[in-house]
């Protein structure tokens, strides 16, 4: 593993959107318009049941929290994506680069993604609806890092899947993240699911995430056993990407398809 | 001149079967230090898969590859550290200026004091002057230009060049192969191309391997190729070939 080629990579990410606005909006646009629709849906509905104690409260952190959730899958397969894009991908695995090192620089590049955008939507949030992020505490420390290593796991399995499958799977870069969204319990408590599905969602990390935001809004405390289930969840879950995407890079070298993307 | 005794690359009964299609059928050969070796060959006779298995982008059905004495599947990084490679159908970030290419690639091949190795590069490529240039906004014959600067920034001592030429027009081509020419004699460079183009062949290269529907057909200088097959030139050779089958 060499530090070296891990940063040159970083490095042209932030070349790249040093000076691209399109990408610069994806970190502010998406997060304003989001926070927006949602931050004026709850203020209408709290209009209607006012003694809803922490509704704005829960729909606005579950907004933001399940942004970096999204936002670092995304971050991981658009990085990919980037390269096939610039039909760089040859020139990356025709040097010395593993792929272990080049997972990792996506990994990076997601976490600078996340920041900026958490830090862009809890700004905005306390604009509009005097919502405070850090009024969770410490507590959402736990909390953003699980949801960042779930958001890697799905990027990476959406990665390898885009490597093999090529641009008819370049859609799943948007989409592979939101098919969790119903199990992971973002805006309501897994209670409200269906049997099968909360049998589900107890081995979704995100949903042990969401309940757990939900309880430290609501009396202050982060259940350990909602932490412990995450990481655990997450750890073999990240591996198992890892796995798989090792697994469908051996195919694709058989195939000679690495280079035939994009095309 | 040449001393024909370094093999860098060994390549034996090299084969590569795509969905039961042979596209490299037992294919052997050698490299030897220094050379400019040309594979020539037409479309889908083999070329670029041959390159790939030597870059360890694709996984030979069958065969080995040694490239500097050592198996290039185990010592990949080692092997992949000391060549490089670059071709018309890659391209490089085109949102990123010459110089921003040019150390992200140095960082990737864990190039020391780059910034010195970066400038003398873009200086003999002529294209100093344009380091703060988007490179999609490069004409083709500069973007080439910058392809090769890359393909030099690790101080290779194996040059992969997938048909280097081949969206360039004849002026800028001509110039791309006396820069080669020049890079060889001044480096003592080892150089595998590939082109299908045979006025190129004949005067680029001190050897040339010809391939076809993934044999190898012919090997030799090309004044022996075209003596071996009592033709005029390296184009009826190819004619020939191309049009007899193999
Ligand atoms: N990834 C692949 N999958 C299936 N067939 C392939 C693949 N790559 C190349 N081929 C086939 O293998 C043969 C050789 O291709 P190639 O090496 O690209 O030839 P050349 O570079 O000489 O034009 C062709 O018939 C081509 O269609
Ligand atoms: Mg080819």
């Amino acid at each position: 593993m060499k530090a070296h080629r891990i940063w040159a990579l970083v490095s042209r990410h932030l070349y790249l959107y040093k000076r691209s606005l399109p990408r610069l909006m994806e970190v502010f646009y998406w997060p304003l318009l989001d926070l927006l629709l949602w931050g004026f849906i709850t203020i209408y509905l709290k209009g209607y049941k006012e003694n809803l104690p922490g509704y704005v409260t829960f729909f606005i952190g579950a907004l933001i929290l399940w942004d970096i959730l999204f936002r670092s899958q995304s971050g991981i397969s658009v990085s990919f994506l980037e390269e096939v894009w610039s039909r760089n991908l040859l020139n990356l695995f025709v040097s010395p680069l593993r792929v272990s090192e080049f997972l990792i620089s996506t990994m990076l590049i997601s976490i600078f993604k996340v920041i900026a955008i958490s830090v862009v939507s809890a700004i905005l949030a306390l604009i509009f609806y005097s919502f405070n992020i850090l009024s969770i505490g410490i507590s959402l420390l736990p909390l953003v890092i699980n949801l960042l290593i779930m958001g890697w796991a799905i990027g990476i399995v959406t990665t390898a899947l885009i490597l093999r499958y090529g641009q008819q799977a370049e859609i799943l870069a948007w989409g592979l993240a939101f098919l969790f969204q119903p199990v992971s319990a973002v805006f309501y408590p897994v209670d409200v699911l269906p049997g099968f599905l909360k049998v589900i969602a107890r081995y979704i990390p995100s949903s042990h995430v969401f309940e757990g935001m939900r309880s430290v809004i609501k009396d202050g405390r982060l259940p350990v056993n909602e932490l412990v289930w995450a990481f655990g969840l997450n750890l073999v879950y990240l591996v198992s990407s890892i796995i798989f995407f090792n697994w469908i890079f051996k195919i694709v070298k058989i195939k000679g398809s690495l280079v035939k993307i994009g095309e | 001149m040449l001393v024909m005794d370094n093999v860098v690359v060994e390549v034996r009964d090299l084969t590569k079967v795509f969905n039961g299609v042979k596209a490299v059928d037992n294919i052997s050969f050698d490299i030897y230090e220094g050379e400019i070796l040309g594979l020539l060959g037409p479309n889908g006779a083999g070329k670029t898969t041959i390159i790939q298995m030597l870059l360890d982008v694709i996984t030979p059905t069958s065969g080995r590859i040694k490239v500097f004495g050592k198996n290039l599947a185990k010592h990949r990084e080692e092997i992949l550290s000391r060549v490089n490679f670059s071709s018309a159908y890659v391209s490089m970030p085109h949102s990123l200026t010459i110089s921003e290419n040019m150390r992200f690639f140095a960082r990737l091949y864990g190039v020391r004091g780059f910034e010195k190795k970066i400038d003398d590069l873009l200086v003999s490529f002529g294209i100093e002057g344009e380091k703060d240039r988007l490179t999609r906004t490069l004409s083709s014959g500069m973007m080439s230009r910058l392809y090769l600067a890359k393909s030099l920034l690790n101080d290779p001592r194996i040059l992969f060049l997938d048909e280097p030429t081949a969206s360039l027009d004849p002026d800028i081509a001509d110039k791309t192969r006396r820069m080669l020419k020049e890079i060889r004699e001044r480096s003592g460079l080892t150089i595998l191309y590939t082109s299908h183009n045979m006025k190129e062949m004949e005067e680029l290269s001190d050897r040339i391997i010809f391939i076809n529907k993934g044999h190898l057909v012919a090997e030799g200088s090309p004044r022996d190729i075209i003596e071996r097959f009592k033709e005029d030139d390296l184009e009826e050779v190819f004619l020939k070939i191309a049009r007899g089958g193999s």
